[in-house]
């Protein structure tokens, strides 16, 4: 082999998670339901720890220490975002609950703000639903079309329909930047280019990305883009809306109350500057700590290596797969990332998931909360064995060792 | 294979899961009832044919995983040419079963199900069947869903 491959020290980042070093049934945990939601490092447990034990106080209002500390803490964790994605400034990084909630907000503000009876929203078929039915929703009550643009036989868009999908009545394309139950990545960049020289704003689902993959927003070049924290190995519950300063100044504030106003009295009210206009309420403040200990755990891993090691343990599976009698892989694009999505001749996903379970090792059976994509390929369900960065190929040689054993079970 | 797991799928469950018996949509039916699990995209149609207050014939058509296959052609075995009010008493035991709030008693084979009392998340597959008899059984007609 000629070509460099970075050294990845995977046993090493290994001993950051604890919660890898049990057993489950007797068998040592190998945990290959990432795409569901990742593991959490030490550095994010002792953040959040450290931020309940020592500094916990509201933040943005109060004139004490604690106050001051908490709310220092969390506007440092909004810059490590800004940074992490490249948006040009932290009043683009709005903290919401997760992907979910993203999404939402800005469907939500495209339904009061922007859409108008005729108007089109562009998605794609293989979209998780939390990118299907807000804007459903949003057609629902402005009047505007959903558009759906197709996939083909191996999970990839097909871009010419997508390209005849976008029409100058296109008002937004939302879509994902990698697929959770199919791992596709999308071309999102030509995706980009022809959604814009459409005249269309661009969302950009990154629930399932950004682990696996660099983003810079600017370099992107979207409108928006969406992320949750616990698929980045920080916590559940926190999550974040990327949008372009002008559009973020645009859209309707979501919900109202505390902390995003200016001013309140019985006639009116004067909202808050971004980001907060989209910060209702005492905000997650130990997530939005937590999430930025995971930012900065990853700055400290040495990403093409990262990526080079995820695409090993992808490429074993698949591999492992093509010597596996009566397994199919469901999901075949050119460019895929951390999911191997798949069915096995005569055994339902969730009797796999069960035997699997008893070998330790855990993985997702089922829809994948992309009801679509399983009707498209004519399944119910499928199983999904999803990768991170800790996972390791003898992991992955077990995986399959266990699978056949399914498979002779059940024949 | 761990005992818990082997009581799970003992080889009469997969069996009844590899070979479902009753399966197939009737061609004379009186009734018929549509069951959904969201959660894994289980789905079977029931068709019965209820006469003079008897369970006549019964057949069921669907995909699921081993343990709501086997489930499904278990009950159909089970209930067929019973008195509905028996079929109904059947389920209830069935149920209190399979949610360990009862022993086997008076369930006869049935019994081999009972070890999914221990994997709360694979109940609903094996009650789904079950599920769309009781509807049936009460005349309420809205399709089942195990949610």
């Amino acid at each position: 082999m000629t070509a460099h491959q970075p050294v990845f020290d995977v046993e090493a980042l290994r001993r950051q998670f604890p919660i890898l070093h049990q057993e489950v049934h007797g068998r040592p945990l190998i945990y290959l339901d990432n795409a569901a939601t990742t593991q959490k490092p030490q550095a994010v447990i002792d953040a959040i720890d450290r931020y309940y034990a020592h500094d916990n106080a509201n933040v943005h209002r109060g004139v004490h220490s604690l106050s001051e500390r908490a709310t220092a803490a969390m506007e440092q964790a909004r810059e490590s975002v800004r940074s992490f994605l490249n948006a040009g400034e932290v009043a683009e990084v709005i903290f919401t609950r997760g992907t979910t909630e993203a999404i939402n907000l800005v469907a939500h503000g495209f339904a009061r703000e922007v859409l108008r009876p005729g108007d089109e929203v562009l998605i794609t078929a293989l979209e998780h639903h939390a990118n299907i039915v807000p804007w459903q929703q949003a057609c629902a009550a402005s009047g505007a079309t959903l558009k759906v643009a197709d996939i083909d036989d191996n999970g990839e868009v097909v871009l010419a329909d997508f390209e005849a999908k976008l029409s100058e009545r296109t008002r937004i394309a939302a879509f994902a930047h990698v697929s959770n139950a199919l791992g596709t990545i999308n071309p999102i960049e030509k995706m980009i280019a022809l959604a814009r020289a459409a005249g269309a704003a661009v969302l950009i689902d990154g629930a399932q990305a950004v682990a696996h993959t660099p983003v810079d927003v600017q370099a992107l070049d979207c409108d928006f883009y969406a992320l949750s924290g616990h698929k980045l190995y920080g916590p559940t519950g926190i999550g974040v809306l990327y949008g372009r300063h002008e559009w973020l100044e645009r859209l309707p504030v979501y919900q109202t109350g505390g902390d995003m106003i200016r001013e309140v009295s019985f006639d009116k009210s004067v909202f808050a500057p971004l980001p907060h206009k989209f910060e209702a309420g005492t905000p997650h403040i130990a997530g939005v700590i937590g999430l930025g200990a995971a930012i900065e755990w990853l700055r400290g891993v040495d990403w093409p290596a990262l990526i080079a090691h995820e695409d090993r343990l992808l490429a074993r599976a698949t591999e492992r797969a093509a010597g596996l009698p009566g397994m199919t892989i469901v999901g075949r694009a050119q460019r895929k990332a951390g999911v191997l999505s798949f069915m096995l001749d005569g055994v339902h996903p969730h009797d796999i998931g069960t035997f699997l379970d008893f070998e330790g090792i855990a993985i997702r059976a089922g829809h994948h909360c992309a009801m679509p994509v399983m009707t498209r390929f004519n399944v119910p369900a499928t199983a999904r064995a999803s990768f991170a960065a800790y996972n390791t190929l003898a992991e992955v040689d077990r995986l399959f060792e266990a699978l056949d054993s399914v498979r002779r079970t059940f024949a | 294979m761990n005992p818990e797991l082997r009581a799970l799928y003992q080889e009469m469950i997969l069996d009844h899961g590899r070979r479902p018996r009753h399966f197939g949509v009737p061609e004379h039916y009186t009734h018929k009832m549509e069951a959904f699990n969201p959660l894994c995209g289980d789905r079977l149609t029931l068709y019965a044919t209820l006469e003079d207050g008897n369970v006549k014939a019964v057949q069921f058509e669907g995909q699921g995983c081993a343990i709501s296959m086997a489930s499904a052609s278990m009950m159909c075995e089970e209930v067929e040419g019973k008195a509905c009010a028996d079929a109904r008493t059947l389920y209830e035991h069935f149920q209190q079963l399979v949610t360990g709030q009862r022993g086997a008693e008076d369930i006869g084979r049935l019994e081999i199900l009972a070890g999914v009392r221990h994997f709360p998340s694979r109940v609903k597959c094996a009650t789904l069947a079950w599920h769309s008899l009781d509807h049936m059984l009460r005349g309420d007609s809205t399709p089942v869903s195990t949610e």
